[in-house]
């Protein structure tokens, strides 16, 4: 099967690569790339650990077809601190022990860029949408939530538990 | 807000707890935000090989004839392994510390015990190619019946699921067909009770569903080693697991985890480190066998479905008299960790209470189900949940509040516990209390002013006459299918410690004296047979609050009885 080339930016910087037609953006950048931020957690876009942004919005990963993504630009939670210096939302996540496992934290965080990108003041509901496409199973919403509403604008809406 | 009872726990270790209540990052956060924490499959190899397995698809049959050559030539395939390739071929995990016989192949040979029992691996340089050679795969099968029903497993004549243990049950020991607990005579107590009530309770399966899929990724090393990134969660028991079945010196794995993308027990039965290493030392390549997600759901082990049946003899002033379960945990096809389970059961009868009548018979039976392991308290959850239920319908037959009626049961320091150990740091009545309070449920002054600390002991410490069979067993193990062995035992009981005298021709033997130093008076010996439950807790003030006496480390071992003290 021809191979076909494929190039876009990830995290800022170009990468390239061979891909197959059905090759997706997961396993792509997994593999492919070198970026294993994106997790794989079920391949048919239920968990929401793959997601990545595309031109700013969230996406699967891993129902993205590799070359759908020329020339678009990625993002991923590798490239979310700017060199030492931790994103926001990064810092929020450690402060409020949103993660435990780790597993579905950097879907978590990019579901939760997207949405502070877009909107910097959030309601609690909206942030519980944004990471609706989201599971976490060592049960973490409630500091996930919080950690994200400390990162944005609405600092008042996060609860005790 | 986290509490620390430290009136109730005086004499707990205190060298060490400083963090208790206190903020502290954990040291793999930053990891975890940066999305560097390194998970199993989050290393990149150069020819990595991809590993799949073909699955039984029927749920108990014989295999008459499997044809892989096909599969052989497929585009990409690089090697198909069969059970003659897999060096040791039959394993059981407690096996390491010599609990249990051998009983599952890690591909099937010439039978199948449930439907997702891997028979083929693959091996492929891609997983598409791998999962496409699987289709070629024919395998001829010869349907047996199947069976599902833990009851039914047990009953004569019931089809063998598991060829190890011809009678569908666990042999503890190699001999007894379930694990008993015997305390007091309930029948009697039954007798004299003004209310029993029996109930049964069935659990389900459960998935512990981690986010991240069971996996691992073995490659060739330097040394003549292999190195293997797994997110097993005991690590050197899969270690172990694997220098077994693969035949290699332990010290030639070089296992790398820890990072767990959830576990909850269902990353314990080393799933795909056996074939990953054996993939690697007959392609010479980095071999990664990672379950898909549909896999882990179907056939990742779950936490077993338990059956429960519980019978409760309780008075209208409150005093449960007597308890009697018969517990079935459903293993599945193959024993893994349920063995173990059972046990954790039995130790944790009849729940926190003290009931001077316990009859248990717990056993760990063989169906045609998925096997089943480990996952969060195994052998304790469900079971609690049943007697927690129980007692609520027990509370409500009599009518009385269900939190005063657990206050009333609740153990205390110094009672003795079915096991034969004395309870010790009991703390029920003072968590009841917490929870009464914080949730604003009434509580009467009388359940107020209970403690763990008071009421218990004396004639609560006392071990009554157990019912004993004729041949002076409490309780003779069914013989079923199991070896002629069982009849010979009698010799074993009397028990050193418990210094009983047998009377050959009554129910009830003598009182049975526990001769560790126990803050109590001495039972006299012999005793008249009884049966009269003891008399309730009476509230009397808790005395002061005991100086914190120890520093420095304490063995930390409930097994041993020197955790508490």
């Amino acid at each position: 099967m021809a191979r076909t080339p494929v190039q876009f930016h990830l995290n800022g910087s170009d990468r390239a690569a061979f891909v197959d037609a059905a090759d997706n953006l997961l396993n792509t950048l997994r593999r492919a790339v070198g970026d294993f931020s994106p997790k794989y957690g079920c391949g048919q876009g239920t968990c929401g650990v793959c997601t990545v942004l595309i031109d700013g919005e969230p996406q699967l990963s891993c129902l993205t077809l590799a070359v759908a993504c020329e020339g678009r630009s990625i993002e991923t939670t590798s490239g979310l601190a700017n060199g030492p210096d931790l994103h926001p939302l990064q810092t929020a996540f450690m402060e409020h022990f949103a993660a435990q496992c780790g597993f579905c934290t950097p879907g978590m965080l990019m579901a939760a860029k997207a949405l502070l990108d877009r909107n910097p003041n959030p309601t609690r509901q909206d942030v519980v949408e944004a990471i609706a496409g989201n599971i976490c199973r060592c049960t973490g919403y409630e500091p996930i939530i919080n950690a994200i509403l400390a990162a944005s604008s609405n600092r008042s809406a996060q609860r005790a538990y | 807000m986290l509490e620390f009872r430290k009136d109730l726990f005086a004499d707990e270790r205190d060298d060490n707890l400083n963090v208790v209540g206190k903020g502290v990052q954990r040291q793999d956060m930053l990891g975890h935000v940066t999305g560097r924490t390194p998970f199993f499959d989050d290393h990149a190899f150069e020819g990595l090989l991809h590993l799949k397995v073909l699955r039984s698809s029927h749920h108990h049959a014989r295999l008459r004839n499997i044809d892989t050559a096909a599969a052989e030539q497929a585009p990409g395939v690089r090697r198909v392994l069969r059970g003659k390739d897999v060096p040791v071929n039959k394993n059981t995990l407690l096996s390491l510390m010599n609990f249990g016989k051998d009983d599952e192949p890690t591909l099937a040979v010439d039978k199948v015990s449930f439907k997702g029992q891997p028979i083929v691996a693959v091996i492929a340089d891609s997983e598409a190619a791998a999962l496409a050679a699987l289709k070629l795969i024919r395998v001829d099968y010869d349907p047996l019946p199947a069976i599902f029903d833990v009851e039914a497993a047990l009953k004569p004549g019931a089809v063998t699921v598991n060829e190890t243990y011809p009678g569908n049950y666990f042999a503890y020991h190699d001999l007894y067909d379930h694990q008993k607990l015997r305390f007091g005579d309930v029948e009697r107590a039954f007798a004299s009770a003004d209310i029993v009530i029996e109930e049964r309770y069935q659990a389900s399966p459960i998935e512990h569903a981690p986010t991240e899929t069971n996996g691992s990724i073995a490659a060739p090393e330097q040394n003549d080693r292999y190195v293997v990134h797994t997110c097993a969660q005991g690590l050197f028991f899969s270690l172990g697991t694997s220098a077994k079945i693969v035949n290699l010196e332990s010290n030639r794995l070089h296992f790398i985890g820890g990072t767990v993308g959830g576990g909850f027990g269902g990353k314990v039965d080393s799933l795909t480190e056996p074939l990953a290493i054996l993939g690697a030392m007959m392609t010479g390549k980095p071999v990664r066998f990672v379950l898909g997600r549909e896999e882990e759901m179907l056939y990742g082990s779950p936490r077993g479905a338990e059956l429960h049946i519980v019978k409760d003899g309780v008075m209208k002033d409150g005093r449960i008299i007597a308890r009697k379960m018969t517990g079935y945990f459903d293993a599945g096809a193959f024993t893994r960790l349920s063995s173990y389970g059972v046990i954790k059961c039995v130790a944790h009868l009849p729940g926190p209470y003290t009931i001077p009548n316990i009859h248990a018979d717990v056993h760990c039976v063989f169906t045609n189900r998925c096997p089943s392991t480990a996952m969060r308290g195994f052998g304790v959850t469900f079971s609690d949940f049943a007697i927690e239920v129980q007692m609520d319908k027990l509370a409500h037959a009599i009518g009385m509040d269900p939190m005063e009626f657990r206050i009333i049961n609740a153990y205390r320091d110094g009672d003795m516990k079915a096991h034969r150990r004395i309870a010790k740091n009991t703390a029920l009545v003072e968590c009841l209390q917490v929870a009464a309070e914080k949730s604003h449920w009434p509580l009467s002054e009388n359940a107020r002013r209970q403690s763990s600390l008071t009421g218990g002991g004396g004639e609560r410490a006392v071990i009554p006459p157990t019912a004993i069979d004729d041949n002076g067993r409490i309780g003779r193990p069914e013989t079923r299918n199991g070896p002629s062995r069982v009849q010979s035992i009698g010799a074993r009981v009397p028990i050193p410690e418990l210094s009983v005298s047998l009377s050959q021709d009554t129910m009830a033997a003598p009182v049975q004296r526990y001769s560790q130093p126990a803050p109590m008076p001495p039972p006299a010996i012999p005793a008249p047979a009884q049966v009269q439950p003891p008399a309730p807790p009476s509230a009397a003030p808790a005395p002061a609050p005991q100086p914190a006496s120890r520093h420095g480390a304490v063995r930390f071992s409930s097994l041993f009885g020197t955790r508490r003290r």
